[in-house]
């Protein structure tokens, strides 16, 4: 699907679903230097089941046009207009991971009428990056979708061992980094590095923190204390699991955003 | 991205990936083992999960011609080892070839291939999917200007074998693939001769791979088996050449395929179409024997390397051999490509032409006692074939010409035995040819 906002195209993947004008809309939001294309399976799954669902690719990312945004509330404030620009009641339920979790929580806290509920997988509030994984964005050297793919990956996921019959998760994290364009995976880990999370506004909706025992990237402490400032929220832990939580362990993402979000 | 001036963090070697990639113990049993899963159908938990199995919004098995958790740790192995997205097991190396080409093209299509190729890929290409209006040119492998130059509005696909049929023309990938590129198409390699451990298609600019495993990957002459490999590097929405990608499927409720499973694209498209339709899908039990013989794969192709270049020199001084067309040898005209695309080794496939033609080659495969006289490669076993008194006897001499097979030329697969007594075979098998040819 394809839409303009602000003069730029937006694409999002629908799941393949055709919402009746009451359905309740879901957005995915992707992490650092990657795609729509990671939430294929989750939105399918909220499609069939009703759902408005936009699996978006943000500006300068995939298939959608426009400058990188340089910061998680420049973001949070453009997924505030997308869901003005597709949801009927202007509200949306929010799904992230990683830098899409940050965005997530800031469009609750920015825009708290248009997001009902929020679901933050492999999430860290501050999301610090290191240095040599800035320094390596920054010279979009390969390098960089290295580490940023190898420790997003459990010990066991880097060898595979996929649910999903036949892909090598590492592969398809790879080549996705691969095909973002130049300086997408810098501008979106100094945003995530750049993000404080202290003069936040208080999150009251519902939420959902859904955490890989074995994620590097954020780690499981760094999720607990996430869900530690929510007023609402439940967690659910993904054993041996790593940051690319969608890869490693769909259907235990599936099961436990269909439970929250149902 | 830039070439690297930071350092990567250390992945798994590619012998330890033979080894372990797509498979962790068995979380039911503990068996270190993969288990062959001998079921047809895997039972539902309940009828949504079900619905989402269909729908692909859950991982998962429902039907072992669609996907098999045996298989499964075949396919990804070999997307792992040869550095693609996803891979799907086929019955044969020929199924997976016909996989390749009807996952991206339909009736009006046009493919321009090489024609150094084996004789049923070429049997494929020529005969059987023209029927279907699928047309192929065939062209130099030596010359990709001569890819570009048979490239026409239909064309959606090129293709080449890593090492070529039976001249063993080294396929110049990354000037193929810049080629295909510039005119928005792919570039599928059969890399059945190389395998992942000489050769990563994918790495040089090739966009997809198939192989047959009944050969190398397998390695010991006991299975039929194929393999797709999809590299997830071709972007299908770049142009309007792939309908099958890029437009909504009827077939899958109007899925839009490269919208949705981005680099996934092809092979999902392959597997949610292709192999549920035309349905030749692996047996399990030959998954398991494929990758009981991928687990050695480094180190049988070491072997295989090191036994075929010294055979292959053996033969390149004998008095009664012409030539030897073996792109590890310096004499090969592709051997300075050879070195740059295979530097582990050229192979262990080859042929020589021996001076007494047809009778010759007749009486050597009649003196070896070592080599088996059989239509394969690949095997643990070395493997002789005569093609001018076997496949190709009814055909004359200057048609075999024609097609690069002099009355004389012989074909070798080389083995895993004791290159001692291989030299020995050869040695006295050409004694036998020197006295055949001495008696007439």
């Amino acid at each position: 699907m394809r839409i303009e906002l602000n003069g730029e195209q937006v694409f999002y993947s629908s799941g393949s679903g055709s919402p009746g004008e009451q359905a309740q809309t879901v957005i995915f939001l992707h992490g650092a230097g990657f795609d729509h294309s990671i939430w294929v399976m989750p939105a399918r799954y909220f499609a069939r089941h009703g759902w408005r669902v936009a699996a978006v690719d943000l500006p300068g990312h995939g298939r959608s046009t426009g400058s990188l945004l340089t910061s998680i509330e420049q973001m949070a404030d453009w997924v505030a207009q997308l869901i003005d620009a597709i949801s009927p009641n202007h509200c949306a339920t929010l799904v992230g991971h990683s830098m899409g979790s940050l965005i997530a929580m800031s469009a609750a806290a920015r825009h708290a009428d248009k997001v009902t509920k929020l679901a933050l997988l492999g999430t860290s509030a501050p999301m610090p990056v290191s240095d040599v994984l800035l320094n390596a964005a920054k010279d979009n050297d390969q390098a960089a979708i290295a580490m940023t793919n190898i420790w997003s990956h459990s010990a066991k996921g880097r060898l595979g061992s996929s649910e999903n019959p036949g892909l090598s998760n590492l592969n398809v994290g790879q080549r996705l980094l691969q095909q973002a364009g130049r300086d997408v995976l810098f501008t979106d880990l100094a945003a995530c590095n750049s993000f404080r999370v202290d003069g936040l506004p208080p999150i009251q909706q519902p939420a959902l923190v859904i955490i890989g025992t074995d994620d590097k990237m954020t780690p499981p402490r760094a999720g607990l204390a996430v869900a530690n400032r929510l007023t609402d929220v439940q967690q659910q832990q993904l054993s041996g699991c790593g940051h690319s939580m969608l890869s490693e362990k769909p259907n235990d993402v599936l099961d436990a955003l269909a439970q929250f979000l149902n | 991205m830039s070439e690297s001036k930071h350092r990567s963090p250390a992945t798994a070697g590619f012998d330890t990936m033979a080894l372990h990639a797509g498979q962790s113990p068995d979380p039911a049993t503990g068996a270190r083992a993969t288990p062959i899963y001998q079921s047809a159908a895997f039972v539902f938990p309940d009828s949504d999960v079900a619905a989402g199995l269909f729908n692909i919004e859950r991982a998962g098995h429902v039907y072992s011609r669609l996907s098999n958790p045996t298989n499964a740790v075949l396919e990804e192995r070999m997307a792992a080892l040869d550095h693609g997205v996803g891979a799907v097991a086929t019955a044969s190396g020929q199924a997976a070839m016909h996989l390749a080409v009807t996952t991206l093209l339909s009736a009006g299509d046009h493919i321009v291939s090489s024609r150094s190729l084996y004789g049923g890929t070429h049997n494929l290409l020529e005969y059987t999917l023209s029927r279907f209006g699928i047309s192929t040119t065939f062209v130099d492998p030596r010359n990709p200007q001569a890819f570009a130059a048979a490239i026409n509005d239909n064309t959606k696909l090129l293709f080449g074998e890593v090492l070529g049929n039976p001249g063993l023309e080294v396929l110049d990938i990354p000037n193929i693939a810049a080629v295909a590129h510039e005119h928005g198409l792919p570039l599928l390699v059969d890399a059945t001769f190389s395998t992942p451990y000489l050769c990563r298609p994918i790495d040089l600019g090739a966009d997809l791979v198939m192989h047959s495993a009944t050969k190398f990957l397998s390695g010991h002459g006991v299975v039929i088996g194929g393999v797709v490999v999809d590299g997830g590097t071709f972007d299908w929405m770049a142009n309007d050449k792939f309908p099958t990608l890029s437009q909504p499927y009827a077939g899958f409720h109007d899925l839009v395929f490269a919208e949705e499973f981005g680099p996934q694209a092809f092979i999902t498209r392959a597997r949610k179409e292709g192999i549920r339709d035309f349905g030749a899908c692996m047996a399990p039990m030959t998954a398991f024997q494929i990758l009981q013989g991928l687990e050695t794969l480094p180190l049988r192709m070491q072997r295989h390397v090191s036994n075929a270049m010294q055979v292959a020199q053996f033969l390149e001084e004998h008095p009664l051999v012409d030539s030897v067309s073996y792109p590890g040898l310096n004499s090969h005209p592709d051997y300075e490509l050879a070195q740059q695309i295979l530097p582990l080794g050229a192979g262990a496939v080859f042929s020589f032409e021996l001076s007494g033609g047809r009778e010759a080659g007749r009486a050597l495969i009649e003196n070896l006692e070592l080599f088996s006289h059989l239509a394969n490669v690949g095997d643990a076993k070395s493997l002789v074939i005569h093609p001018a008194s076997t496949t190709h006897h009814r055909v004359e001499e200057r048609a075999l010409r024609a097609a690069g097979i002099g009355p004389g030329l012989v074909r070798l697969s080389i083995g895993l035995e004791d290159p001692k007594d291989l030299l020995s075979d050869l040695k006295s098998a050409l004694r036998g040819v020197e006295k055949a040819l001495g008696n007439k």
